[in-house]
């Protein structure tokens, strides 16, 4: 009969959350961070079909980074329930909270009886009437939830683009400049990457971008109330290039 | 135990499909769920209210549906502000006639449907996949058809792919009909039908497509008692959507009152009976 090895809990679960922190480590940052005209989902990816930012329901946006098929299921199951709530009660009743709760819930039970943890990090941001009443929340792969105010980072380098993010973000700012301010941040683990040199950071391209907005006003603006909005690679390429003729 | 073949797990992977889901974790809210038991003796089709005319037509860009606003039981109004033209999606609409209470669920299902499938998929579905779910919701209503309740939509949408309107129409075992020019359902649509047979053209401009919609919804309550027609008293219009290249609109009511007030006071200097 083979014996056993005593493993401490604290062990157990610092060696789940390296694993999970390492798989998260690998991917490209995401940046989702508010602002006048509503909420910016920016992130570095080069596919134009895998998707890392998605619309969940009517003000509610979704951004991830990690194990692609981990978080797409997540993203799935987030449309599931909110589609069944809006559905079975009424579209008011759907909230980012509602559902940043039952992702923390299914994350942190995957985290402590599953064999491996989720590899992923989320965002759950609801855009509201006026920037006070945005909803930001950040899931961790242990179900850890946090409600962040203006601006959060996921994924490999936070902490360079969060510092970054820390010295540019101006609340009054309109997408076109949230936007730029998200890749400037985001560009910024480029010079690091390269920092041996001193050269300075070349910014990202639309190509290599993802980005959407949650329109704060999107019956007026638009005539429909679901203010997801996926910024295409022209308009993308439009917007980063004026900012050059500043 | 046998060594679980990792290929079955791809068709047991969920659907796009918000009704599959529905079907499979929460059937009791599907509106098809509901069962009237053994059939009593009588209709229940007198019990609940009954929508009626909708007319759809296409038109040079686009298509075009209009409902009226009255709902009936029996020989009474139910309502006098009942809406049977809803957008299904940004790129189409529906309209319904039969029993009202079972035609607005599959409304608030299907246009559930539509769009969870454009988020999860992340592309919004075809014009004849919208048609074909839609043709599936009035089957899982046979039952329900059968004891007297029976929902028949008519469907319009603008055909990203092939650039134009198109439209369908139902019987309530679910089949799908392609119409070309126009058609229309409901108790009122033979007479509608009469004036649309005389009223449409090809290539109608948007503004004549409206006219002659509501021309023909003013016929169908000329001679339909279930169809109302424009009622000057409570400024009410019909409801009318168009749908083309740029997506679905309801025209504004302020136009709608327009054309019905020159309606009928051309009809009232025309001074005809009948």
């Amino acid at each position: 009969m083979t014996q056993q090895f005593y493993v401490s809990p604290e062990q157990l679960m610092k060696d789940r959350a390296d694993f999970a922190r390492k798989g998260i480590a690998r991917g490209r940052s995401v940046v989702v961070l508010t602002c006048r005209d509503g909420i910016a989902l920016v992130a570095e990816n080069p596919s134009p079909s895998l998707h890392k930012l998605s619309e969940i329901y009517d003000r509610i946006g979704f951004a991830a980074v990690g194990k692609y098929n981990e978080f797409e299921s997540l993203r799935q199951a987030g449309i599931r329930f909110a589609d069944v709530r809006g559905y079975s009660y009424s579209r008011d009743d759907v909230s980012a909270r509602g559902l940043a709760s039952v992702y923390a819930q299914s994350l942190g039970s995957v985290f402590t009886t599953e064999g491996k943890p989720f590899e992923v990090e989320l965002a759950v941001a609801e855009v509201g009437e006026d920037p006070y009443s945005d909803r930001l929340y950040r899931l961790n792969f242990d179900g850890s939830i946090a409600d962040e105010s203006n601006y959060t980072v996921m994924g490999g380098q936070a902490e360079i683009v969060n510092e970054a993010l820390s010295r540019s973000w101006n609340q009054d700012a309109d997408f076109a400049s949230a936007v730029r301010t998200a890749v400037k941040a985001l560009s910024a683990t480029r010079s690091a990457e390269g920092s041996g040199n001193g050269q300075a950071a070349e910014p990202l391209g639309a190509g290599l971008l993802e980005v959407a907005v949650l329109d704060r006003d999107p019956l007026s603006t638009r005539g429909t109330v679901r203010a997801f909005r996926r910024i295409n690679t022209v308009e993308l390429d439009r917007l980063l290039s004026s900012a050059e003729g500043d | 135990m046998a060594p679980r073949d990792p290929a079955d797990s791809i068709h047991q992977a969920p659907s796009s499909s918000f009704t599959d889901h529905l079907t499979r974790h929460r059937p009791e809210l599907l509106p098809s769920s509901r069962s009237l038991g053994p059939a009593s003796n009588g209709s229940a089709a007198e019990l609940a209210p009954q929508a009626t005319t909708i007319v759809s037509l296409t038109y040079a860009g686009g298509v075009l549906m209009a409902g009226d606003r009255r709902a009936t039981m029996g020989n009474m109004i139910a309502s006098r502000h009942i809406k049977k033209v809803f957008p299904a999606d940004h790129f189409s609409v529906l309209g319904i006639a039969g029993t009202a209470g079972l035609a607005l669920d599959m409304i608030r299902l299907f246009q559930v449907e539509l769009e969870h499938y454009e988020k999860i998929e992340g592309t919004p579905m075809s014009l004849d996949g919208k048609s074909n779910r839609l043709a599936a919701m009035v089957r899982s209503n046979l039952p329900l058809a059968l004891q007297g309740l029976a929902v028949v939509p008519l469907f319009a949408g603008f055909d990203t792919q092939r650039r134009t309107g198109r439209l369908f129409s139902y019987d309530v075992t679910g089949g799908r009909y392609e119409e070309y020019e126009h058609h229309s359902v409901g108790s009122g649509s033979v007479f509608a039908r009469g004036a649309l047979k005389k009223l449409w053209q090809p290539n109608l401009d948007e503004e004549d497509a409206v006219r002659v919609a509501v021309e023909s919804l003013y016929d169908a309550a000329d001679d339909d008692s279930a169809t109302g027609g424009p009622d000057m008293v409570r400024r009410l219009w019909p409801v009318v959507y168009v749908v083309n290249s740029a997506g679905n609109r309801e025209i504004p009511e302020r136009e709608l009152q327009q054309l019905s007030r020159d309606l009928i006071s051309r009809r009232t200097a025309a001074g005809l009976e009948a």
